[in-house]
């Protein structure tokens, strides 16, 4: 089942990256020219409801948002650990399965902590 | 095969597979729009052309001719790299997935896919994990308050389903042994399809995929009676045609995955593509296979306009305390299943 990898197989991917990339560019290039153009002081501000813009969106908001990126990022990590385990997890029997257990258990009781500190409490 | 040949069938491969990428994108826009007529009483397009049926045409050229508009506080580079991104990133995830049964040009076999790369599943979920940014670079550019919190939103509601997602996945490796979604689609010949020993991962897969399309139920980042446009209210043109139609290839390259991890890919009972001559047994098998993603994008629209829109903190509620742990369950129960019951 396993094959090796070699850089043929990853070559598509530029091919395709390229073609992707020549479409977009392309569009992006064809509208800079194609539609009208006309600037004016109060056309160029932000739309805000049609009232004046108060400051610009430089502004703080919610930590929530920042708690939630952190979290992701340690919950991603402890993900991709996985992902070697699954392939070979044929191979490794029962022992694979105990220390995923493990694996799991940890996991967990860190997932139990932020959800007892409400880090996941949106109301 | 020299590698002339071979680089250039994947060059042909992969404008092939553009072009219908393209293709099914924009008649999903239509096929939206008529859908919403017919499931809300009314005829939608059909003013352009017979049946509404160069709608998607007419709108594609509109986009091209409407004003540029940048907002003269915005982060001019950014603001092009947003919607850029987002489009790239959608067009190049459908790189490992397998489209058909191999293919015989010249004497040579040659996979009815771009690449088949052995971190198919890995690449997938790289390439969806990279989506975010062309939304959250395109939403703060604009400097815009709305924009700003539709960016938020968005990137927050992405990030977490994804490792609901990245986990559903992990089941299906531990069935196929193997990260290649070659590999996981010839295992599934006839009706041994995925679905019926992943009947909880597939539900967990498809919420997130829903999630990470933006789509309704989960379309806070775009929830018009609170923010305007979300993260694209400044947006104008094709700038946010690519936007839009970023969308709808996410939606056609997600309906693909899911035919191809659960639902058997180019696989259907009663079909034995070894018997075929190859490239009709390629043609069959992408037919099979894209009549299942039909299917499946039509099932995106019909969730639309059946499921109201959900709260944020229901949001994030449903993707952290519900399906993270359901994915775990699941997971560990499919290993137990794979150790126990020999697969």
């Amino acid at each position: 089942m396993q094959h090796t990898a070699s850089v043929l197989d990853f070559l598509p991917i530029l091919i395709q990256f390229g073609v992707a990339s020549a479409f977009v560019i392309f569009t992006l290039i064809v509208i800079s020219f194609a539609g009208p153009s006309l600037k004016g002081k109060t056309k160029d501000e932000n739309f805000e409801c049609g009232i004046e813009a108060d400051g610009n969106a430089r502004v703080p908001y919610s930590i929530k948002y920042f708690l939630i990126a952190i979290l992701f990022v340690l919950f991603d990590v402890e993900v991709i650990f996985l992902y070697p385990w699954a392939v070979n997890f044929k191979s490794l029997g029962l022992m694979g399965l105990i220390e995923m257990f493990m694996f799991i258990a940890f996991f967990l009781f860190g997932f139990y902590y932020i959800y007892k500190r409400g880090a996941l409490n949106w109301e | 095969m020299s590698i002339l040949f071979y680089l250039a069938y994947k060059l042909v491969l992969v404008l092939v597979i553009f072009a219908i990428t393209l293709g099914v994108a924009a008649y999903s826009t239509l096929a939206e729009r008529k859908f919403a007529g017919f499931f809300q009483d009314r005829l939608g397009p059909d003013r352009a052309g017979p049946y509404g049926i160069l709608q998607p045409l007419a709108d594609g050229v509109k986009f091209f001719f409407k004003e540029d508009f940048t907002p003269a506080n915005a982060d001019k580079t950014l603001f092009v790299m947003g919607p850029a991104l987002a489009m790239l990133i959608a067009l190049i995830t459908s790189a490992v997935i397998p489209w058909g049964p191999s293919l015989e040009i010249a004497g040579y076999q040659l996979p009815f896919q771009v690449t088949d790369l052995n971190i198919g599943v890995l690449y997938i979920s790289g390439a969806v994990s990279i989506g975010v940014y062309g939304i959250m670079v395109g939403g703060w550019a604009s400097n815009n308050k709305f924009a700003l919190l539709g960016a938020i939103r968005a990137s927050s509601q992405m990030i977490s389903y994804e490792i609901a997602m990245g986990i559903a996945l992990i089941a299906i490796v531990l069935l196929a042994g193997s990260l290649s979604l070659h590999d996981i689609v010839a295992q599934q010949s006839g009706l041994n399809w995925n679905i019926w020993k992943q009947p909880l991962g597939f539900i967990i897969f498809i919420t997130c995929a829903f999630a990470e399309c933006n789509r309704t139920p989960f379309d806070l980042p775009e929830c018009e009676q609170e923010l305007v446009g979300g993260y694209h209210t400044e947006y104008s043109s094709m700038k946010l045609g690519l936007f839009l139609f970023s969308e709808y290839v996410n939606m056609f390259v997600s309906s693909a995955l899911m035919s191809a991890l659960y639902f058997g890919g180019y696989n259907f009972p009663g079909l034995d593509y070894s018997t075929m001559a190859p490239n009709v047994a390629a043609l069959v098998g992408f037919g099979v296979f894209f009549a299942k993603i039909l299917f499946f994008i039509f099932f995106f629209m019909w969730i639309r306009w059946t499921i109201p829109r959900f709260r944020y903190d229901q949001l994030m509620h449903l993707g952290w305390s519900i399906l993270m742990p359901l994915a775990i369950l699941n997971m560990l129960l499919t290993a137990l299943g794979v150790l126990y019951l020999g697969k």
